[in-house]
């Protein structure tokens, strides 16, 4: 067991490695001179010849390469020239908000997402299965931005239940329920999508398990069939459903940045849309990476995960 | 040459009745009968704005800024800028539409040729593209394209790009999983010995099989697109103003959100329409196109096997009988097909008894035997008619909670195939417990201390230890001692073995054969030993049915039957089979294939095939009549012993 | 007479080489040391059970798959050069028939698209001539002409094997290599196959390999029989010999346990009858750990195959 951890964990090495490299060739990709894209407004000719020092822009692309990587293994992500702060000091202060949103988020979809689609399969055709599915039908259609915009017409404009926007309220916020009221409606929004698309698996998945041939066993055995469900089935289904929870994982921190525009949601998704929109490359670079890379090591666990579940893994 | 031409197979669907059937199953599914209309409504009006009789969608007027909808001269109002919603709605509509669909079209191509070639080839080349793929979905997917964005600035065809670019890798892993799978067909190999090298193998043998996925795919996807193309507009980094695409609309619309809502309100139900008509209809496309549904096979099978027959037939008092089968009737129905799987089986099995049922593939033993217990998948399966008695009780009649506890108590199953009986993720041990503890409450320590005595009675060695094994890690002789230690877990009255050794090596088959053999010995154990071998009929069971096309047609003593066939298709099957020790030698063959279950001949279901069949025989259903004490025969002109020495 | 095959110390293992670690992957010898001939007409049986090597040892034989060591020789030919990097040399002179029938059809194509590509990518065969061929070879198997048009799933399982089999005949081939033909298929159809079988190779003058794990079959068919364990030929004789008289104790236990009617259950062994480790193989016979007659010898040499009396040998250290 502990020997596939390790195994695990060397061999996201080279993938986060893939990553920087995937960062590095699209942003090699800007047109034009890099330090005055990069410095856009703020190019004068002194920025632009201490930049191109600073990251080796002179040089060639793999030695450019080596020494970005360099710098950001010792910690130094650049300058966001727009804010004027170091890129990581901004993205670390950002990305609390976004964990706190994409968790829950996850945790909810995971949840509603597998219940639904046990249920629904154990009544294929029911009623129970019919309502399921036209709701995950309308769930996986509908944009997720459009959908927090016409909840915030309703739940805060109309109705006046919840704020509008926002992590805290300005004034005398900043305990848990005021933070849980403002969440709710960004973290329901952005789960919706992932729930139908959990849920849509985790029915069919369920359908396949349950025609095979260990379900009739049980059965045969006189298993009794809530346990033939719940245990049998669903931990067999469990094995397709998992992965698909650590896909889905991306999916929500993705969704996250429309969410965050349309809740004002001070997480990392909208400090890169901002970014882009000013143009500032190196926060855009920056943020890019260290959520990226995140995101490996989320996915790392969701094998470690798969692993304990499944024993055929392991070999 | 000693056999004429086969008969024509029966009627089955050519190419025109396969579209057919495409059809038909779209439109059953109305569903995507009506995401396809509406899509195309949708279609239609943005093909056609060029045509028709819209305002200019950039043309301002600050004057009416906006307009509620229904307003005079614009129906659906105007924006922040005094601009005409609905022909901005249209021509949106239009751009939207366009780049999702050519986002897919891109991704589509890219992803699946790298698929292609990553899973033909393989080796190297395989690893080089994976990883590279696999690294592109490293990111949480709209990173990627917001960095892609942030290169190349922001701008629809970039904002397109990236969205396909993302998109690669899925159709990329897609295809190659399915290209691994054909490329280790046998068709493939086959290919390649009639000459074809790897360009012609590809081209003929693999992309034809893998476009109906590649097409699942797209219509899967393309509503994704057209979602993450409208969400980068929406975010600012995708169409640019004037220019209107449905998310640029929405995102424009988001300033005045509270003060005028139907400028979100509009464009973002266009989305929702666009997205939920695609996915309609790609649902709609995958069931059609996807041979499993097509079957109707992806249904769950109920707890118990639904019961429908027109009368109750009256209990006949046979105190003798363990289990007594009745003109036990099973059907498949399967749409407006009724497979007729079981057609009037009657059998009884005394206590201690082994009873061999033997036939071809498809003649309906496994089904006979699932029924017992309502064990048969349903749906489809259906108990027609007929009934089924332990111990005198009627099984169908019984509510499900009490059909449960005798399962796996009084009458317990051995299957088939032992690694997929298994479930393959508790181990053995626990399984085995878990067959105690549904029965009887005891602890688990004392459960897990039976299963270990039980896995040594079956001659596991190290029982112990091997308890703590899962399936997968034991050999398949191994697993089905466990199949054998799970049925004996509750010390049952009966077991029905379905073939338990047909999956097995001849020298592990010899064992368990000799271990089944024993454990009945030793306990006075009824078993209904279902088989398509003649010897290991010979060597296990007291008496032995025949079934053909879902009919006992001879059932007697075992060793009678073989020493002396009464039936033509007893006698002609046991020719049929080569028996080791005859040496080199030219085999007696039956003309012809069993009936289907669907197409079943109105008289005797074997006059098809046989060389005595007359008139009489395809007249009407004939009995099963008994000439010697214990014996059946369903056949008009039974085998003399004449006929017999004609082949001996 | 030269033989129509002849192979000498054939294998394959599958995996080793270093891995990204400079560790030493781990190997599976799956065929090793293969040496036969087979002569012209003449039916080859090659029986074991799951797992011992049967279809790596085939798929070798017809050049879809490069041997690790040893030489491949058809008709006097060296072959060993273009073993699985040019089937279609293979194709000319040998040909598979599958297990599967069903899946060894391509199921986009129809069955006339699937005969004709030997005749078109093999011999170059003109239009006309193929239309020709077809026609004869489909006369052959007892196959309709109009079935020509029709698509793969439109069949049964022994008219599909016929196609599998129709199609390697249109290679005009001089070896067969029959890797279980008729497993798939249920009784009363598998004698008819084999029947056609036996019919096909006096008309067209064919060798066969037969593969299966049904000795009665192989049996019923071969003039002589290979018997493989773990990898190995472990015993070669005439057919009506070798499960009447087996030398080996691994034919021996084959030939007690398949079902016979009128012999009582329980000849076979006691024991578990595990296969060893593959990733772990024995230094010595590989059925010494099932072997009644082991001794200390067995568990530490391998036997080598020797010829106990003419054409019968096997490769143990007590003979029966
Ligand atoms: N789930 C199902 N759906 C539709 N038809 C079925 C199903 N299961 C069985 N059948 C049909 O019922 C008939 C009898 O099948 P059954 O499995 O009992 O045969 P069998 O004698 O056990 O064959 P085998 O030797 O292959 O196990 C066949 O025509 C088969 O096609
Ligand atoms: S009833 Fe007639 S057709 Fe049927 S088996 Fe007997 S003789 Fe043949
Ligand atoms: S060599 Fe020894 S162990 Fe192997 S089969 Fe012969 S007697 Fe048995
Ligand atoms: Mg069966």
């Amino acid at each position: 067991m502990n020997s596939y951890i390790l195994k695990r964990l060397l061999s996201a090495v080279p993938v986060l490695l893939g990553i920087t490299l995937v960062v590095f060739l699209i942003m090699s990709l800007i047109p034009g001179d890099p330090a005055t894209a990069i410095l856009g407004s703020y190019a004068t000719a002194e920025n632009v010849e201490r930049l191109n020092r600073q990251l080796g822009l002179d040089r060639s692309l793999p030695e450019q390469y080596v020494i970005w990587l360099t710098n950001m293994l010792q910690g130094d992500f650049g300058r966001s020239f727009s804010l004027n702060r170091p890129v990581l000091d901004e993205v670390l202060d950002r990305f609390g908000a976004t964990l706190i949103l994409a968790g829950v988020s996850l945790v909810l979809c995971s949840i509603f997402g597998v219940v639904a689609g046990v249920i629904s399969a154990a009544r294929q055709y029911g009623l129970a299965d019919k309502a399921i599915t036209f709701a995950v039908l309308i769930g996986i259609s509908i944009p997720s931005f459009f959908l927090g915009m016409m909840m915030i017409l309703l739940f805060a404009i109309q109705l006046r239940w919840l704020p509008v926007s926002g992590m805290y309220s300005i004034y005398g916020g900043g305990d848990l329920p005021d933070l849980l009221r403002h969440l709710a409606m960004p973290a329901l929004a952005l789960s919706v999508v992932a729930t139908g698309v959990i849920a849509r698996l985790s029915r069919s998945a369920m359908l396949e398990v349950l025609r095979q041939d260990f379900v009739r066993t049980a059965r045969a055995k006189g298993v009794p069939e809530r346990r033939v469900i719940w245990r049998h089935a669903l931990k067999a289904a469990m094995v397709s459903i998992i992965p698909v929870i650590g896909v889905q994982a991306g999916f929500v921190l993705s969704g996250a940045v429309y969410i965050e525009m349309v809740f004002q949601w001070p997480g990392v998704g909208r400090m890169l849309v901002e970014a882009i929109l000013r143009r500032d490359l190196l926060l855009v670079q920056g943020g890019v990476v260290i959520v990226a890379a995140c995101y490996v090591l989320f996915n790392l666990i969701v094998d470690v995960a798969q692993s304990l579940l499944d024993p055929r893994v392991k070999t | 040459m000693t056999e004429t031409a086969l008969p024509a197979s029966p009627p089955k669907p050519s190419a025109a009745a396969r579209a057919g059937t495409f059809l038909r199953l779209f439109a059953r599914n109305r569903m995507a009968a009506f995401g396809g209309g509406l899509l195309a409504l949708i279609l239609l009006v943005a093909l056609a704005a060029p045509i028709l009789p819209l305002q200019d969608p950039f043309a301002q007027d600050t004057t009416q800024r906006f307009l509620r909808p229904f307003s005079e001269g614009h129906w659906l109002g105007t924006d922040h800028l005094g601009r005409d919603l609905l022909s901005r709605l249209i021509w949106g509509t239009q751009l939207s539409l366009l780049v999702g669909v050519s986002a897919t079209l891109l991704a589509a191509l890219a992803g699946s040729t790298l698929g292609v070639v990553a899973g033909f080839l393989g080796g190297r080349i395989d690893n080089v593209i994976m990883r590279s793929v696999d690294t592109v979905m490293a990111f949480p997917y709209i990173l990627l394209a917001l960095a892609i964005v942030a290169a190349l600035g922001p701008g629809l065809v970039n904002a397109l790009i990236a969205v396909a670019v993302v998109n690669i890798p899925f159709f990329a892993r897609n295809i190659r999983g399915v290209t691994v799978t054909l490329a280790n067909k046998e068709f493939v190999d086959a290919a390649r010995l009639s000459g074809m090298g790897d360009t012609r193998i590809i081209a003929s043998e693999i992309v034809p099989n893998i476009l109906p996925v590649i097409v699942i795919a797209m219509s899967t996807t393309v509503g994704w697109m057209i979602l993450e193309t409208a969400g980068l507009s929406f975010l600012g980094l995708g169409s640019q103003p004037p220019v209107p695409d449905l998310g640029s609309m929405l995102g424009e619309g988001r300033n005045a959100l509270i003060s005028h809502p139907h400028t979100s309100i509009i464009p973002g139900l266009m989305i929702f329409a666009i997205v939920i008509g695609v996915n309609l209809l790609g649902d709609g496309i995958r069931d059609a196109l996807d041979p499993r549904l097509r079957s109707g096979a992806l249904t769950r099978p109920l707890p118990a096997t639904l019961v429908d027959r027109a009368e109750t037939p009256a209990i006949a008092a046979k105190p003798d009988a363990l289990l007594s089968l009745e003109d036990l009737r099973v059907e498949f129905r399967l749409g407006r097909r009724t497979l007729k799987a079981v057609n009037g089986v009657s059998l009884d099995i005394a206590p201690g008894e082994c009873l061999g049922l033997i036939g071809e593939s498809g003649s309906g033993k496994s089904v006979t035997a699932l029924s017992v217990m309502g064990l048969v998948a349903s749906p489809p399966g259906v108990i027609a008619g007929g009934a089924l008695r332990f111990q005198g009780r009627d099984l169908l009649a019984m509510k499900p909670g009490e059909l449960r506890r005798l399962r796996g108590d009084k009458v317990a199953y051995i299957f088939q195939d032992p690694l997929a009986t298994l479930h393959p993720l508790y181990r053995i041990g626990e399984q085995i417990a878990e067959a105690i503890r549904v029965h009887h409450p005891v602890p688990q320590a004392e459960a897990m201390a039976r299963a270990v005595a039980l896995l040594k009675q079956v001659r596991i060695p190290n029982a112990k230890s091997r308890a703590g094994n899962y399936p997968h890690e034991l050999s398949g002789g191994m697993r089905q001692r466990v199949g054998i230690a799970m049925a004996l877990a509750n010390e049952p009255e009966l077991i029905i073995a379905d073939e338990p050794t047909t999956a097995l090596d001849v020298t592990v088959q010899a064992q368990i054969l000799k271990l089944l053999e024993d454990l009945r010995r030793e306990r006075g154990l009824a078993i209904l030993f279902i088989t398509h071998d003649f010897g290991v009929v010979a060597q296990l069971c007291d008496r032995v049915a025949v079934m053909y096309a879902g009919e006992i047609v001879e059932s007697g003593p075992a060793q009678a039957i073989l020493d002396a066939p009464a039936h033509p298709y007893t006698r002609r099957l046991i020719a049929c089979v080569p028996e080791l020790g005859g040496g080199r030698r030219t085999l007696a063959a039956i003309p012809g294939l069993p009936p289907g279950a669907d197409d079943l001949p109105q008289g005797c279901a074997f006059a098809p095939r046989c060389d005595k069949a007359q008139a009489a025989c395809r007249a009407g259903r004939v009995a099963l009549t008994g000439q010697e004490p214990g014996r059946g025969v369903r056949c008009l002109f039974p085998e003399t012993a004449e006929d017999r020495t004609e082949t001996a | 007479m030269t033989a129509a095959l002849k192979i000498e110390d054939l294998g394959k293992t599958f995996g080793g080489g270093r891995g990204l670690f400079d560790r030493q992957r781990p190997a599976v010898q799956a065929v090793a040391d293969a040496t036969l001939s087979v002569a012209r007409g003449e039916t080859l049986g090659v029986v074991g059970e799951s797992g011992c090597g049967k279809s790596t040892f085939a798929r070798m034989l017809v050049g879809l798959l490069p041997p690790t060591t040893g030489r491949i020789e058809i008709e006097g030919e060296n072959l060993g050069a273009q073993a699985g990097r040019d089937p279609a040399a293979f194709g000319r002179v040998i040909q598979y028939v599958f297990q599967d029938p069903i899946s060894s059809l391509n199921p986009r194509k129809t069955v006339e698209q699937i005969i004709e590509a030997p005749l078109k990518h093999l011999h170059a065969m003109p239009r006309e001539a193929r239309r020709k061929r077809i026609a004869e070879i489909f006369d052959a198997v007892n196959l309709r002409p109009e079935f020509l048009s029709r698509y793969p799933h439109e069949f049964s399982g022994g008219q599909a094997q016929r196609i599998g089999i129709a199609r390697a005949l249109a290679a005009s081939p001089r070896i067969l290599l029959l890797d279980e033909p008729v497993s798939a298929l249920d009784v009363s159809v598998q004698a008819q196959v084999l029947n056609l079988l036996a019919h096909l190779k006096a008309e067209f003058d064919l060798t066969y390999l037969f593969i299966s794990h049904d000795l009665a079959v192989v049996e019923a068919v071969s003039d002589r029989v290979a018997v493989m364990y773990f990898g190995r030929i472990v015993e070669l004789g005439r057919a009506e010999e070798i499960f009447q008289a087996p030398r080996h104790p691994y034919t021996a236990l084959l030939a007690r346990s398949a079902p016979v009617v009128g012999r009582p259950l329980g000849a076979g062994e006691d024991g578990s009858g595990e296969l060893p480790n593959p990733l772990d193989p024995p230094q010595g016979c590989a059925f010494a750990m099932r072997c009644p007659k082991a001794t200390e010898l067995c568990r530490t040499t391998r036997p080598d195959m020797q010829e106990l009396t003419p054409g019968h040998a096997t490769a143990c250290h007590h003979p029966l």
